[in-house]
């Protein structure tokens, strides 16, 4: 099983990774998608659906599914904030996020609000001893 | 090991123009063509157009390709299908019955027979009515949550609107919760398997409807806990729904109304042995405790004195409505009353008995073997989970490889991948039919796929060999769906 873990990324329990991406929204606005451990666990995708964009999410809130042969499973929100973007190019290609989870494979980004804080989330070394203690 | 190398034409490749058989047509009564000339087809349809013989050799053909009960040990078990003794069968088919329509006059017989399996399946769940209506699992599970909804409903109890869903419950459980506009709330299983109380506790409040659970769990395991998290449920004012897929470990042996709960679905086509092969038909009658009786779907049936009738909305009017045209699938039902009618009181009890004697016997083979119970502390139910998580991380063989390379020694692959909690993992269910003899025949072939894992694994990546297709790529097929033959595509 594959398990990349970027150093520049952040993580959640239920694996996610955010990335705060520059510019555009005043305070930023985050990208999250699902780890390399996480596309390797549930195999190859056949479907993806993705948030509208404008829509309200809060933190924890399942808000994306990820389905493949094996199994279908729901997408977190790392952090709360409002929907700006979401990757269009997964409706037809769900392959992308096998081949690239970190990068073609995102799923949406979000306009994290005053009270998002990233650094709440997992850091990449966290992540990984995380994944070690679930592999036990 | 017969090898099966053949690949099979569809039965239109084999049509030739003309070729038929139609001496043996039925002959064809003008009384019944009474449809208007303008919906009439002009053209006729385009079937094959084979020979009696072609047709008995294509489909003993295709017959021969398939995994089936009566072929192979099944070890799916009643998760899927179960060993559908043919009496039940053989006697559900008798004329009386199946002449039997259901605008006709009460059938005083046939209505006896669903009388006295209402009766049965009460006393066996320990619930106080029954309904049979439910034309499959799918369908008992949204009767079930759909009375909950009417019985806040009905004491206008609004905010009721979330319901609670252990990680171990059954996989349908989310769904049915949400198509009855009921907002889920997962809830974490401790690494034993029991429902997580403190989770529990955190999660019930005035917006609990209700709790869905399998008991056993779809870990295999009993989940021990069950009376604490019923006095929990209740006192937040929820209900306590039990879905019925894995009654067959505790028929006769503990019911689910004694442990608290206020609705149960049963597959009937699971438990109580009715066929239910290439996705129907099935039943899904639902069991209920006092206070949501009045809430059940119709028709069920009733006794005024000696005779037996319909109850309707007249006798129930505060019911959820009816759910089939008639009553659920008649045929389907009668198999059932058989299979209880046979096996009686005291059967059943051998029934659970079995189930968790074969389940506990093979884990312990296969844990001997060297293979890891996901849930090594708790004694099976009438199945249990291995998983593959050691070997995948050794050889790089997934619980996929191990399936598949079964199919070579001659046994059905156990549910893979399933419960999604326990990585690389197999779930086994002998059920109660399997003979030790055919048992140990399985674990016989799992110790070689064992020693192939270490020292040839490339004969469980590729396999199967003798299949008559080999790997298939489900993720083309998923995505691309081919299922129409296309006369003008050529075949």
């Amino acid at each position: 099983m594959s398990d990349k873990v970027p150093g520049d990324l952040r993580y959640t329990k239920s694996h996610e990774w955010v990335r705060q991406v520059h510019g555009g929204a005043p305070n930023g606005a985050i990208e999250v998608g699902i780890t390399d451990h996480a596309q390797s666990a549930l195999g190859d995708l056949v479907f993806v659906e993705v948030p509208e964009v404008g829509r309200a999410l809060s933190a924890g809130e399942a808000c994306a599914v990820v389905e493949s042969v094996k199994a279908a499973s729901d997408v977190y929100s790392p952090l709360a904030g409002k929907v700006v973007a979401h990757n269009e190019a997964l409706a037809g290609k769900p392959e992308l996020l096998n081949e690239d989870p970190y990068g073609a494979g995102w799923l949406f980004r979000i306009e994290a609000g005053a009270a998002a804080n990233i650094s709440s989330l997992m850091t990449a070394s966290a992540y990984e001893t995380f994944l070690a203690e679930e592999s036990k | 090991m017969t090898e099966l190398k053949m690949r099979e034409p569809l039965i239109f490749e084999l049509s030739k123009a003309g070729r038929g058989a139609p001496t043996q047509f039925p002959p064809l009564e003008r009384s019944a063509v009474q449809v208007p000339a303008h919906l009439r087809r002009s053209a006729p349809p385009t079937l094959p157009e084979v020979s009696e013989l072609q047709v008995v050799r294509h489909y003993t053909r295709l017959s021969q390709m398939n995994f089936s009960i009566d072929t192979h040990f099944y070890p799916l078990g009643s998760c899927t299908m179960k060993y559908n003794p043919k009496a039940c069968n053989t006697y559900a088919m008798l004329p009386e019955f199946l002449g039997r329509h259901p605008l006709g006059p009460e059938p005083q017989g046939f209505l006896a027979c669903m009388y006295e399996l209402q009766e049965m399946l009460q006393e066996i769940t320990g619930m106080t009515a029954v309904s049979l209506t439910p034309m499959a699992g799918a369908q008992g599970e949204f009767a079930g949550v759909a009375m909950i909804r009417a019985y806040h409903r009905a004491r206008h109890d609004a905010a009721r609107t979330e319901i609670i869903v252990p990680q171990a419950a059954h996989g349908t459980n989310p769904a049915t919760a949400t198509m009855c506009g009921f907002i889920v709330k997962e809830i974490p299983c401790d690494a034993n398997g029991d429902v997580d109380i403190e989770a529990l506790q955190a999660a019930v409040s005035p917006a609990t409807a209700g709790i869905m659970l399998t008991n056993p769990s779809t870990l295999g395991v009993f989940e021990r806990k069950i009376v604490q998290i019923a006095r929990i449920v209740h006192e937040a004012g929820g209900l306590l729904y039990y879905d019925g897929a894995n009654l067959n470990a505790i028929l006769g042996k503990v019911r689910p109304g004694d442990m608290g709960f206020d609705v149960i679905h049963m597959n009937l086509h699971k438990t109580f042995s009715t066929p239910h092969g290439g996705g129907g038909p099935g039943s899904g009658a639902v069991g209920v405790s006092a206070r949501l009786k009045p809430f059940l779907p119709l028709p069920i049936v009733g006794k005024d004195g000696a005779r037996y009738r319909w109850l309707t909305e007249r006798d129930l009017p505060q019911s959820i409505g009816r759910l089939s045209g008639f009553m659920g699938n008649a045929g389907v039902n009668l198999r059932a009353y058989i299979y209880m009618r046979l096996l009686g009181r005291e059967g059943m009890v051998r029934v659970a008995e079995f189930a968790a004697l074969n389940a506990n016997y093979l884990m312990k083979r296969l844990q001997g073997l060297g293979f890891e119970a996901a849930y090594p502390q708790r004694r099976a139910s009438h199945e249990f989970i291995i998983t593959l998580k050691q070997e995948n991380k050794a050889y790089h063989v997934s619980a996929m490889d191990v399936a598949k390379r079964l199919l070579d020694y001659g046994f059905h692959a156990p549910t893979t991948y399933f419960p999604l909690l326990v990585p690389e993992c197999l779930l086994i269910e002998p059920t109660e039919t399997e003979a030790k003899e055919d048992l140990d025949r399985f674990c016989d072939a799992m110790a070689s796929i064992r020693e192939e894992m270490r020292h040839d694994p490339e004969k469980l990546t590729s396999a199967p060999h003798t299949m008559p297709v080999r790997r298939l790529d489900d993720v083309r097929a998923a995505k691309q769906l081919d299922l129409i033959w296309n006369a003008t595509a050529g075949g």
